[in-house]
């Protein structure tokens, strides 16, 4: 928060009114336009904002969807080629929203390996992190509910399948699995019954979502952001205001985000889904081959490589969960990968685990692929366990730039290159 | 280099043009999100309804569902024709005819809420004027208000035997929809 006074000027009577009552503009002017934000943030910063155009948009969307849905097992289905089809726009809207999931992911996914380049989950951000964290598992979870609502072949047993990684927890106390999976499902199968309870959660879950997002943006502006340095903020001359610089910024990370998003929405709709989603759901028949959506296959590849039941389960869970310890495992007193060759190369390596780890995800379970989840699945948990703390003690950093602000203007004192010429070059 | 400026300059015509741009762009989106809510695809396939009058005896009405809304049709006795057709002279409330196939200022004749050649047939879209109750008076044993033909038990508005309120708190005539004979037994309504 900023702690020095407020350059906000109330421009009417009308907002004076207001500033002396309720101080939301003067908030919000402190908050979103004379912040200070480091000068040298790159376009992996433009994320945060773009990730809040997708919760908005999916709840936006998600709200219309919900008007003409119905959630029971005889209807889900038709009704969701009653959107496609006959509601005004419907065939628009409904792939906004499901495209928007996975844009979601894409834009979470480089938010998060963002944050771990960086060292951004570093003190004096780990609970930044760890809300991060909270909004990535409800997000897995809402995305989850959410594709359960289409009613297809892939939802039905999508629902089955992961609904039943519970019943692994009868391998510790018998019964209590099952317990919990058909208390899950209102009944002994997935039936219409579960496909209710899980539209009104994944009605739900955006707005917690939401909540966590406040306390993840109050968290970031207490601490500040990190930059591709890694250095504190040590002079007013290291940040800039954040608007118009880091808005605008902001704002052409976000529009080539748009022109990828609208290009899916528009050409390629169904692309991201499956096939098998186009069959109503069927209680009788499994689908040959059982995948989930796109931004599930790394854990699903995780779950599938450990040969027990209980323990695959306890991997891919935690596979999510470890990423709340990062800000403990990492024991280098450098943030960003820049100063830091060996983790630069740790981390690239843990990219490459995560992509290949998604494409061993959506190939059957048979070898080789088993053997090589197995061992990204090592890989993986390497990384936090091993990679993580020991580079941080036996690493020797590059020399750090003395500020953020010598960084982009090097050591001299001098204007950046070009900031003396003329903005206007007729 | 050219260090001055003239005012306005190229950067702010570039900030005004990008942001009505975007401003534009945004409105436009805003349209589907709007539309959507509209009758959809299946509610407007639903728009006409065929109806077979060949089983509505004299004096008997039906109730039938036009575009989910109830619609009376009433195969009136002499006695309610001339009845009506007496009251064209009265004081009315509503004095135009309300019927969508003719003109806004046609009046509220008796002649003018049917159609020529079947005027025994009243068709009317069963909606009380006021805040949208169904009157009573399709069945005999109905309560069919002063004026013999329909009375709201909502807030009293009564309806003569052409369907115009009389007495009440509704402001206008009941609609007559826009339909056609097809054949001496049969219309479309819609």
């Amino acid at each position: 928060m900023a702690h020095n006074e407020s350059s906000y000027q109330p421009k009417s009577r009308f907002a004076k009114w207001w500033d002396e009552r309720l101080p939301v503009a003067r908030m919000m002017h402190g908050q979103f336009v004379e912040f200070p934000t480091p000068r040298n943030l790159n376009y992996m910063w433009t994320f945060g904002g773009i990730l809040m155009f997708c919760l908005a948009a999916q709840i936006v969307t998600g709200v219309v969807l919900a008007m003409h849905f119905t959630p029971s097992a005889a209807e889900a289905f038709n009704s969701v080629q009653h959107i496609k089809r006959d509601v005004n726009y419907g065939w628009m809207i409904q792939a906004f929203h499901a495209v928007g999931a996975s844009m979601f992911f894409v834009a979470v996914y480089l938010h998060i390996f963002r944050g771990l380049y960086y060292g951004s989950y570093k003190a004096p951000r780990e609970v930044l992190w760890i809300l991060g964290v909270l909004i990535f598992l409800a997000m897995m979870a809402t995305a989850f509910l959410g594709y359960a609502l289409p009613w297809g072949q892939m939802s039905f047993w999508g629902v089955t399948v992961i609904t039943n990684l519970f019943s692994s927890l009868n391998e510790i106390i018998p019964g209590m699995g099952t317990g919990i999976v058909e208390w899950l499902w209102g009944g002994y199968a997935v039936t219409g019954v579960t496909l209710n309870r899980f539209f009104s959660l994944h009605y739900l879950l955006p707005f917690v979502i939401a909540g966590l997002v406040i306390l993840h943006i109050w968290a970031l502006h207490v601490a500040g952001q990190n930059n591709p340095t890694g250095l504190d903020v040590k002079a007013k001359s290291d940040t800039v205001p954040m608007y118009p610089f880091a808005i605008a910024k902001d704002a052409v990370g976000m529009f080539v985000f748009l022109l990828l998003f609208a290009w899916f929405v528009f050409f390629m709709p169904d692309y991201l889904g499956h096939a098998d989603n186009f069959t109503p759901a069927n209680p009788l028949v499994t689908p040959p081959h059982i995948v989930p959506e796109w931004y599930f296959l790394p854990f699903y590849a995780i779950l599938r490589a450990i040969p027990s039941k209980l323990g695959g389960v306890v991997a891919m869970v935690s596979a999510v969960l470890i990423l709340l310890f990062v800000p403990w495992l990492d024991t280098s007193r450098v943030r960003s990968a820049k100063y830091r060759p060996w983790y630069k190369l740790a981390f690239w390596a843990f990219v490459f685990t995560c992509v290949a780890l998604g494409w061993l995800g959506s190939k059957p379970a048979e070898q080789p692929y088993v053997f090589w989840s197995q061992f990204f699945t090592l890989a993986y948990f390497a990384f936090f366990l091993i990679a993580l703390p020991v580079l941080g003690l036996i690493e020797t950093p590059r020399t750090l730039p003395r500020s953020i602000s010598e960084s982009v203007l090097g050591s001299g004192s001098g204007m950046p290159v070009g900031a003396a010429a003329s903005p206007e070059k007729r | 280099m050219a260090s001055e400026t003239e005012d306005p300059n190229r950067r702010d015509f570039l900030v005004v043009a990008g942001n009505a741009f975007a401003a534009l762009g945004g409105a436009a989106l805003l349209w589907p999100f709007i539309a959507q809510m509209n009758p959809d695809a299946g509610a407007q396939a639903l728009a006409s309804t065929e109806i077979d009058l060949a089983p509505i005896k004299e004096g008997q009405a039906i109730t039938v569902l036009w575009r989910g809304k109830p619609v009376f049709i009433r195969n009136r006795t002499k006695e309610e024709r001339d009845k009506a057709i007496a009251d064209d002279s009265a004081v009315l409330k509503d004095p135009f005819a309300r019927n969508l196939s003719l003109p806004d200022s046609a009046p509220a004749t008796d002649a003018d809420r049917v159609k020529a050649g079947h005027e025994q047939w009243l068709v009317l879209v069963g909606i009380c004027t006021h805040l949208g109750c169904i009157p009573k008076g399709q069945s005999m044993s109905d309560a069919r208000g002063d004026f013999g033909g329909w009375f709201c038990p909502c807030h009293g508005s009564h309806y003569d035997t052409a369907g115009r309120v009389r007495k009440g708190p509704a402001p206008r005539n009941l609609d007559v929809p826009p339909y056609a004979f097809l054949s001496d037994t049969k219309i479309k309504i819609g």
